[in-house]
């Protein structure tokens, strides 16, 4: 243990004076904005699903807070028991699950459900920014070493897609994918890669389950059953549209206040937010993502751990994923895969997972100048 | 150092990818935006159109239909409310258990029920299926009370149809009933205004003036949630009802006529005989057309449709008879006007006629003996008619006919099932059956038997026109403020009366001025020379006032009521020579092969003003069977005629 290293020696309030305020600022919005959408979900009353965002967000911040007084050199050393933790817990969701809606990825903790595969969006990250701290430009293109990256990022994977849960194990996968790639690895193995996916989707397809096949198709032509299949996407884009420039209005959306918004909480919640504040709030929200992630990805730039560098970029840019690949699914740019939109969507594993993960990047940020050996 | 230990390539592979990384990530953001921008900028239009669609929702309140009124105010088709069961099947979890639960509650049979499980099959399942359309109040009360665990079920409070005059009117008005697909589609006006178990006129002024009566819906804008479930009223829409359309009809006269028909088949028309009014227009039997509102029974069907006497035939208008003896009057003015026979012209009436080996008949065996025309009208001396006939050619009482409203519809439009007759000529039997008129033809067409038919209304019109001196009148049954008043009429047959005797004396250039002026203008003269109209409306007096007139058990001396009229009896078959010498009682012949009675009349004789047709289906002699129902509707008509002229002066007053 080497926590008490010269250059970590600061004190408290050292600490939070290191804090990055804006982009706390920039979390702490979207918490406010998430409750406010929450407390619309429920048409304009504090009920169950507003109650319960508003408490977790309540006790996830502060959490985020305490956590990012951890040194740096605690997430490091912690990474891989962290990453074999969360890989337990899928383990255990998978055999003694609670099941919903015809998927069993939660594990009942008594004081919360927690779901063990958004955890991992970030444990995986921790995990591979470690694993690639030690390892040299020159090697990180050997067999052995891409071969342990690909186990780490594989088992997960296998686990969350057998919950079933496509989308959150395709966020799994861009997440280390991403780590992976800032390393340095070789880009032909990029390309070969893609172009043998490219080459074995149609074999992909035939093993993914009926519903998701029916959602490609969906996607490529939302038309085709818009009361059955197509009907979310449509809604969806009814909802986004008819917003237009200034929006209907705080609990004014119609699309979502009449129920013709399913997953309106969770992976819609883009949608209600759209039709109600329109392009100019939606502008806005963007804003506030974008000014996120850049402040993670600054922090990054400015770190001079590895681990910390590493760890920031791939955050950074699995928030990105999520943000993207969440309102591209909700504006019909993508197939719908389950993917909340991170301190948006009702959920406590992804908050909370969400919340670790700037903690990391917070404490980053306060021990940027430290150095891992 | 940390790169020296890693290596500064190392960092600078990071950050040379992480730029890549940030690349991609501002071509995404900008896709988004775009996106964003598109959806909600440029095609927003689209898309709150599609919202708006989503969340409003329209329902449609049956319209209530305008009302009937007779000609003193009398609603004789108004509306009446009742409760209804209502069930929307897309809203009911469990249809079986919630339609078993009812068909207790409401005591249903099972044939009831089957045929509400039908009709539900039939539909859509969120078109309302309408349980019961008529509830007791008792079982209304019922279903109020138990409502709370018949989740679906709603209690409906709406209007019918309702006739208080049963079958009084039903010839007159038609009647409702559900409306068919047919009927939905037929009709623009029913297709705009439908909602599930409307009732549209089926038959009648009911039908013909559906576009009037029918009203417009009323509408209620909910916003609804994405099940369909109302979330709450955007707004109200009240409907308008249907127009209230007042017929010139008394229903005092017109509740006469059903009673004098009782229990026999016939028609009674009565008409003002300037104004064109139809006082009363009945065919008989009736039936009651409340019946047909909540759909009509099988037992009750079968009773009306097996019904000998045909209830469902109007026969005032499409009932087609031989007017016999009635055509007389018409007979003889064509032979006049036609200068054929002056009014001196006489004829030895033996009893019968001979002509090409045929024997024509009169119908009285012994003969009227030496007969002028006058007589020939009173006592209604058919070889006298034989020989006028004979000396006019039926082409020539073609036009006379014709000119008197025989031959044409005589409220035109409005009655679908109103039927032309047939005055036939030579031309129309070459035409129509390929064969050359023969002259006993001729004669027999001129004691109104053969191919002439004519359905009682047109022998009242006739008749009106014979009464008012000879004026084309306008028939008409429903009364508005735009009709032209009375007096407005009696001044312009003045005029034209006026202009008619001037042309005559001489005039000739501005004579044709005038008759193009004339014939420019209503109520035109219908005859050639009026003392001829004068001569027949008097025998026609004569008839009816003098002894050994056909009608003279039938007068009425006192000169308020008095009044003119002619018999007819028309003979349905051929009558056998075996017949004939048997001269057998009207009752001793079977019923179908009875002689139809027929009476036309106008009154009061001194200053008419009415004109009536009575039909008695096989009831035999004219002046037996139907010409003292004339007496008896004359009493009431005459009585009754101080009341409308107030209705009508005070009509008046008001425009």
């Amino acid at each position: 243990m080497q926590f008490n290293s010269i250059s970590s020696e600061q004190t408290i309030f050292q600490k939070f004076m290191n804090f990055d305020f804006i982009l706390l600022f920039c979390i702490f919005l979207l918490g406010v904005i998430g409750s406010f959408a929450m407390y619309s979900t429920d048409g304009g009353e504090l009920l169950f699903h507003s109650k319960s965002h508003i408490s977790k967000f309540l006790v996830f911040f502060p959490m985020m807070i305490i956590l990012s007084f951890f040194n740096i050199r605690f997430w490091h050393y912690t990474a891989y028991i962290f990453y074999v933790i969360v890989l337990i817990l899928l383990i255990w969701a998978s055999l003694y699950g609670v099941k919903a809606s015809g998927s069993q990825r939660w594990v009942d903790l008594y004081f919360i459900n927690l779901q063990p595969s958004e955890l991992m969006k970030v444990a995986i990250i921790v995990c591979l920014a470690r694993y690639y701290h030690r390892v040299q430009l020159d090697k990180v293109n050997s067999f052995q070493n891409l071969l342990t990256a690909i186990v780490i990022l594989i088992l997960p994977m296998m686990l969350v897609i057998s919950q079933p849960d496509l989308g959150t194990s395709i966020l799994i996968a861009l997440s280390g994918l991403v780590v992976i790639w800032l390393t340095g690895l070789n880009i032909k193995y990029f390309l070969y890669s893609f172009f043998s996916l490219l080459i074995s989707a149609p074999f992909a397809i035939a093993f993914l389950q009926d519903y998701q096949k029916l959602r490609i198709l969906t996607f490529l032509n939302p038309d085709r059953d818009p009361l059955g299949a197509g009907y979310q996407i449509i809604q969806s884009k009814i909802a986004v549209g008819s917003g237009g420039f200034t929006g209907k209005g705080f609990l004014k959306g119609t699309q979502s206040y009449l129920e013709f918004l399913p997953e309106k909480h969770t992976d819609f919640i883009f949608t209600l937010f759209a039709e109600e504040h329109g392009f100019l709030g939606s502008l806005g929200l963007l804003i506030i993502y974008i000014t996120l992630i850049y402040r993670v990805i600054r922090i990054g730039s400015i770190s001079r751990s590895f681990f910390a560098k590493l760890y920031c970029y791939g955050f950074g840019s699995a928030i990105f994923f999520y943000i993207t690949v969440n309102m591209s699914m909700v504006l019909g740019l993508l197939p719908i895969v389950g993917s909340p939109l991170p301190l948006l969507s009702y959920g406590g594993s992804s908050m909370l997972a969400t919340m670790i993960g700037f903690a990391i990047v917070m404490s980053a940020k306060i021990n940027h100048k430290q150095l891992i050996a | 150092m940390q790169s020296n230990h890693f290596g500064g390539e190392k960092l600078l592979t990071i950050n040379r990818r992480m730029f890549i990384i940030g690349a991609a990530k501002f071509v995404v953001f900008t896709g988004i935006i775009i996106r964003l921008f598109s959806l909600q900028i440029t095609e927003n239009k689209k898309y709150r159109t599609l919202s708006d669609k989503n969340r409003l929702r329209e329902w449609r309140l049956p319209p209530v239909r305008g009302e009937f009124l007779d000609y003193f105010g009398n609603v004789v088709a108004g509306n009446l409310k009742v409760y209804q069961l209502h069930v929307v099947p897309e809203q009911v979890e469990n249809f079986k258990s919630l339609m078993l639960r009812l068909k207790e509650l409401l005591n249903l049979s099972d044939k009831q029920f089957n045929k509400i499980i039908k009709k539900k099959n039939s539909q859509k399942s969120w078109e309302t299926l309408i349980v019961s359309d008529n509830l007791t109040w008792e079982q209304f009360t019922k279903i109020n009370f138990f409502l709370h665990e018949l989740t679906g079920a709603k209690p409906v409070l709406s209007v019918s149809r309702d006739y208080p005059l049963s079958e009084n009117y039903t010839h007159v008005l038609g009647y409702v009933s559900m409306a068919s697909e047919k009927d939905i589609l037929n009709n623009e006006v029913i297709k705009n205004n439908h909602v599930p178990g409307l009732r549209v006129g089926k038959t009648g002024l009911e039908k013909s003036f559906e576009n009037d009566l029918i009203g417009s819906n009323g509408v209620q804008r909910y916003e609804v949630n994405a099940y369909g479930k109302r979330i709450n009223q955007i707004d109200h829409e009240e409907g308008t009802q249907g127009k209230t359309i007042k017929l010139t009809i008394d229903t005092e006269v017109q509740k006469l006529s059903n009673e004098l028909l009782k229990d026999v088949a016939g028609s009674i028309s009565v008409m003002d005989i300037y104004t064109g009014d139809i006082i009363a227009m009945h065919s008989s039997p009736s039936f009651d057309p409340n019946l047909f509102l909540f759909g009509i029974s099988q037992d009750d069907w079968q009773l009306i449709r097996n019904n000998p006497l045909k209830p469902l035939v109007n026969k005032t208008l499409s009932g087609l008879y031989s007017p016999g003896s009635t055509i007389k009057p018409i007979v003889a003015l064509s032979a006049l006007e036609n200068d054929v026979v002056s009014t001196k012209f006489k004829v030895n009436c033996t009893g019968k006629t001979e002509m090409y080996g045929q024997t024509y008949h009169c119908w009285k065996k012994k003969g009227h003996g030496v007969v002028d025309l006058k007589n020939a009208m009173k006592v209604s001396c058919d070889t006298y008619f034989y020989e006028i006939a004979r000396k006019l050619g039926v082409d020539r009482l073609k036009q006379t006919a014709l000119k008197f409203g025989l031959g044409e519809r005589v409220l035109n439009e409005i009655y679908s099932n109103e039927k032309k007759g047939l005055v036939p000529d030579t031309q129309w039997k070459k035409n129509a059956l390929g064969k050359g008129w023969v002259i006993g033809e001729t004669l027999i067409t001129g004691i109104g038997q053969g191919y002439i038919q004519t359905t009682p209304l047109q022998l009242c019109l006739m008749t009106a026109q014979l009464a008012n001196g000879g004026y084309k009148i306008y028939p008409k049954i429903t009364s508005s403020n735009d009709d032209v008043p009375f007096e407005v009429i009696k001044s312009q047959i003045d005029e034209n009366y006026k202009n008619f005797t001037e042309s005559k004396k001489g005039l000739t250039e501005a004579s044709e001025q005038l008759l193009s002026f004339i014939k420019e203008k209503k109520h035109q003269p219908l005859f050639r020379n009026p003392e001829n109209i004068k001569f027949i409306q008097n025998a026609m007096f004569v008839s009816t006032n003098e002894v050994r007139g056909t009608s003279y058990s039938s007068r009425i001396k006192d000169p308020k009521y008095q009044f003119a009229g002619k018999t007819g009896t028309s003979q349905v078959k051929r009558i056998t020579e075996r017949e004939r010498e048997l001269d057998l009682k009207t009752i001793e012949i079977p019923y179908n092969e009875r002689d139809h009675a027929l009476y036309v009349a106008f009154g009061p004789y001194k200053n008419p003003r009415y004109a009536l047709s009575v039909l008695v289906e096989h009831g035999g002699s004219g002046s037996v069977a139907a010409a003292p129902m004339a007496k008896k509707l004359f009493k009431l008509i005459i009585d009754r005629h101080e009341e409308r002229e107030k209705i009508r002066k005070e009509k008046l007053l008001k425009i």
